[in-house]
């Protein structure tokens, strides 16, 4: 049986670094994520599956040469004993020394240790649903005797992240992320309505209350319009905004847009970049801090690709405004991205962002009160790119279109493709309420941290009618 | 065939089982299975032939399932020592406990036969992980400098994932099985762009991800030569085409982006899982549902669609699921009728009077010891007509049409009714003829109107496995990969959409 010696992630760090001085790396950065999570899957009233599951990954990224001639061999494990991470740093430094300078290459973020360093890593078990659990049987008994059907998922999850670098710096953050989506259908699955929300510790979710909105949804299925495709006017909730602001959001790459391959690229050569997006004063940023959507305060990448760089780890991650007043501000860059590109500033990725109509107030009830005749979505489905170019986007509408008459949810209507792309929707609304944190239904289990407001669109494009309910 | 690895075989993989399973039996599980799972990844990207990133990556962890008090409790951990599996088992069997209230359908599942102490390999030359780092490197830059040296040709982008999965499985009816499968996904992708107006395309290899190994990067199963040789001219004909009317047009469509269109109208749309509403909550639901097994009209007599773990070289191909089921190969669509579902143990045991069968086909599978095995695409195909025709004599009997080559942007409804597909090139046909490039063009349909408008499948040379190796289902989030099969394919009348009026544009 084996008998290796468990490392904890601060001595797996320091090894890791002697071992690769030691082989001959110029300089070397380790990261180790330490996850714990537990799960609820649960369908027609009943549990389909569970996990509880624990894992840990380390990442070594060795560099040898020096200056612009510096490579990096990048290299990870789930699990590392004190042999092999002895292995694995040989690796890494037997990677970098195969490869051929790498283009990013920069000094390692250097610095002293960070608070907490000495911490073990938070975890998460089952017990956190030791409340929602009984709750969610009590919620699927209740459907079960109204002829109700039930679907759903929670998961929660904590991350610990560990970094080192040869120049010094020593980092730690642990950050819980939790969310549920639950899907309701009427007895005869004709009808279908979705709920949404990321929690940090789900003492604030309550699976009777989830049912509760799900009914009151289902309920304005009691009169069934049909729609035929076309341009109509749409209230977009914040999910459904955050469902095609998510996808923009990755589009942000500043080196894309300098080499003249992306939305934000100027036709002219160069970048958008000091553009007006929208006539109304819109703001979209990330800030680690963002009240009640914390992220890792630091960049984390585990593969160098556009404004991503390895030799970032560990980079101070601070707010940055994506767009502001309507106009774009900046373009995601690495440290290597905004010299070749002439970018005013570093500004990585950071996984969350909000987006605001400075003024706006009001809820999607509000949007609802004005509106005369349109559409009020619930979310966004399938959502793939057509066309870079203009970033347009297809999808479909999902688990409740409905139909809003005189200020009034009068009844639900059938789903549709849409085609549209979400950059010339910044330009085309025409109300908007306040922001509130929002789940999306397309990209929530991977981008949780978002805040969005509901929109007004007067002609989003519905393409064709889909019969899927 | 090549043997599983040795530094797998090496761990203790019978004592971990034994360890688990036993403890979950003491606990009073009756049913239990043990996962050991390692999954070596590679991932090469490179950005205008410079080198980009090359991360290489291992996986390795243990799982166990129970069934316990007529429930599933499932768990996971990363150390390899009898404790931890010990700790799991317990989990699992606590999870399982925890999770009882909320359970209304005591598990059962379909027996199988078992399986002692067996092996199984996919079929490869060249394991991607035993050649050195630089040598692959090196070709990936010529490939790409091919290119980027071509005319109209900005850039170039290549990214090559390349994985070794290795598995023991163990459960407490006595099955045990040790596999391992290799497989690469190569694509270059070269852009251009118009200098005068900023408008900007790009053209990809159509080579599909392959359950390979590396000989596929050198010319075994694919024509790399040909292929880089043709794309810079084929790139530069789509920037000077016109762009499409939109309407109605008959296509025939290449293999090279019909399997995407089996994929999602097909293959997702004939999971039981799915049909019986599993995914209702994330994947979605399909349109044929149970009720409609042996009646549903899914396309013309002409088709005939297979599901199989079997096929060489294919994705989803094993020799045992992870529950301990041999592959198979069976029917999903007979004569243009749903005949057949993907299965699991669970759902084979409880629909067996409806499916007319009590065995599962052998569709459970977890995308890594961290994840729950749940019901997973087999390899899903159209099958050609044996004496059927060659692509161009398909083309020769449609007047005025286009032919779909090459997949790109897709997108189907959450029963898998309404669907939206582009391609690397569409071709006009005028009079039985290719005409020149279109551009600006995506297809869309409704699944049962789409396949029942296939009026002809061409013959066995034009059948090609194409695939995917990013199949996302399950909750938490599963990456499954999965190969298509299927011959070239003539459909008439066919709603054609101008991307650029989608646009408003």
């Amino acid at each position: 049986m084996t008998t290796a010696i468990q490392l904890t992630p601060q001595d797996t760090i320091e090894r890791a670094l002697e071992l690769a001085a030691a082989e001959g790396a110029q300089g070397c950065v380790v990261l180790v994520a330490e996850t714990s999570s537990a799960n609820l899957r649960w369908a027609n009233n009943t549990l389909t599956t569970n996990g509880a599951m624990r894992g840990s990954s380390v990442t070594v990224i060795a560099t040898v040469g020096a200056g612009e001639g510096t490579a990096a061999g990048v290299v990870g494990r789930s699990s590392v004993t004190d042999t092999s991470l002895r292995e694995l740093v040989s690796a890494a430094v037997a990677a970098a020394r195969e490869s051929g300078p790498a283009e990013d290459a920069r000094p390692l973020v250097d610095g002293t240790v960070g608070p907490g360093w000495d911490e073990e890593p938070d975890e998460t078990d089952v017990s956190v649903y030791a409340n929602f659990a009984p709750a969610l049987g009590e919620a699927l008994k209740k459907a079960g005797s109204e002829n109700r059907w039930l679907y759903g998922f929670a998961d929660h999850e904590v991350i610990t992240l560990y970094v080192g670098t040869s120049a010094g710096l020593r980092l730690r953050q642990a950050l819980p992320r939790g969310y549920v989506t639950a899907n309701g259908k009427s007895s005869d699955l004709s009808q279908s309505a979705w709920v949404g929300a990321a929690t940090h510790d789900f003492s604030d979710i309550d699976p009777l209350a989830i049912d509760a909105e799900l009914t009151r949804r289902l309920s304005w299925a009691t009169r069934t319009v049909s729609m035929e495709a076309g341009r109509h006017q749409t209230i977009l909730p914040p999910a459904a905004v955050a469902d095609l602001m998510t996808h923009m959001y990755t589009r942000l790459d500043g080196r894309d847009a300098h080499e003249g391959r992306s939305v934000f690229a100027k036709p002219t050569g160069g970048s958008r970049v000091g553009e007006v997006l929208s006539p109304h004063p819109v703001r979209f940023w990330s800030d680690p801090l963002l009240p009640g959507l914390e992220t890792f305060p630091f960049v984390i990448v585990r593969s160098s690709a556009g404004s991503e760089s390895v030799f970032d780890n560990g980079l101070t991650l601070t707010a940055t405004d994506w767009i502001r007043g309507g106009k774009l501000e900046n373009l995601m860059q690495s440290r290597f991205t905004a010299a070749l590109t002439g970018a005013p500033a570093v500004t990585p990725p950071i996984a969350n962002y909000a987006l605001a109509v400075e003024g706006a107030t009001g809820s999607v009830d509000d949007l609802v009160a004005g509106l005369d005749h349109g559409l009020l979505l619930t979310c966004l489905w399938y959502i793939r790119v057509v066309d870079p170019q203009t970033l347009l986007l297809t999808g479909l509408t999902r688990d409740g279109v409905y139909l809003v008459e005189n200020g009034e949810v009068t009844g639900a209507v059938n789903n549709f493709r849409f085609n549209e792309s979400p950059v010339d929707l910044l330009a085309r609304f025409t109300a908007a309420g306040a922001t509130v944190p929002s789940f999306s239904r397309e990209w929530g289990d991977e981008f949780s941290r978002t805040a969005t407001p509901p929109l007004l669109v007067p002609d989003f494009n519905m393409s064709s009618v889909s019969q899927a309910n | 065939m090549p043997d599983v690895d040795a530094s797998f075989l090496a761990l203790p993989r019978h004592e971990l089982a034994d360890a688990a399973l036993q403890r979950a039996k003491d606990l009073g599980a009756t049913y239990a299975e043990f996962r050991l799972e390692r999954i070596r990844s590679e991932s090469i990207s490179l950005r205008d032939s410079v080198l980009e990133s090359a991360h290489d990556d291992e996986d390795l962890g243990l799982a166990v399932r129970v069934i316990h008090d007529g429930t599933w409790g499932f768990a996971a951990g990363v150390a390899l020592s009898t404790d931890e599996a010990v700790r799991i088992a317990e989990q699992a069997v606590n999870l399982a406990q925890v999770s009882r209230p909320i359970n209304t359908e005591p598990i059962e599942l379909a027996d199988e036969p078992i399986y002692d102490d067996v092996s199984w390999v996919s079929s490869y030359e060249i394991d991607p992980f035993t050649l050195p780092r630089a040598e692959k490197v090196a070709l990936l830059t010529d490939y790409s400098d091919r290119l980027l040296h071509a005319d109209g040709v900005a850039h170039v982008t290549v990214h090559v994932a390349s994985v070794n999965e290795c598995k023991f499985y163990a459960n407490s009816e006595g099955t045990s099985t040790t596999q391992q499968r290799i497989r690469v996904g190569p694509q270059l992708v070269a852009t251009a762009i118009d200098p005068e107006t900023g408008r900007f395309d790009s053209m990809r290899t159509l080579a599909p991800p392959a359950g390979r190994g590396w000989e596929y990067l050198t010319g075994t199963g694919w024509n790399w030569d040909e292929e880089l040789a043709q794309l810079p001219g084929w790139l530069a004909e789509k920037m000077a085409a016109p762009s499409v009317e939109a309407g109605q047009y008959d296509v025939v469509v290449d293999p090279s982006n019909l399997w995407l269109t089996i994929h999602e109208s097909i293959g997702h749309a004939t999971e039981l899982d799915r049909a019986l509403g599993y995914e209702a909550n994330y994947a979605g639901t399909s349109f044929a549902t149970l009720d409609k097994l042996g009646t549903l009209e899914y396309g013309s007599p002409i088709m005939h669609v297979t599901g199989d773990r079997t096929a060489e070289h294919g994705l989803s191909t094993v020799g045992y699921d992870d529950e301990g089921v041999a592959g198979q190969q069976w029917d999903l669509v007979k004569d243009g009728v749903l005949v057949g579902y993907q299965l699991d143990r669970r759902m084979a045991q409880v629909n067996k009077d409806v499916l007319g069968t009590s065995r599962s086909n052998g569709c459970a599978y977890a995308d890594s010891a961290g994840h729950v095995p749940i019901q997973r695409m087999a390899n899903v195909s159209l099958q050609p007509a044996a004496d059927g025709p060659s692509t161009e004599e398909l083309i020769s009997r449609v007047q005025n049409g286009i032919y779909i080559v090459g997949d790109k942007s897709w997108s189907i409804d959450m029963q898998r009714y309404n669907f939206q597909f582009t391609g690397q090139r569409f071709y006009k046909i005028t009079n039985g003829k290719l005409d020149g490039q279109l551009r600006d063009v995506a297809y869309q349909a409704t699944t049962t109107d789409f396949w029942g408008s296939m009026e002809a499948v061409g013959g066995p040379q034009t059948y090609v496995l194409g695939g995917a190796l990013n199949c996302g289902k399950a909750q938490p989030p599963q990456s499954g990969a999965v190969s298509h099969g299927c011959p070239s394919a003539l459909f008439r009348d066919v709603r054609i959409l101008n991307t650029t009026q989608e646009a408003g544009r």
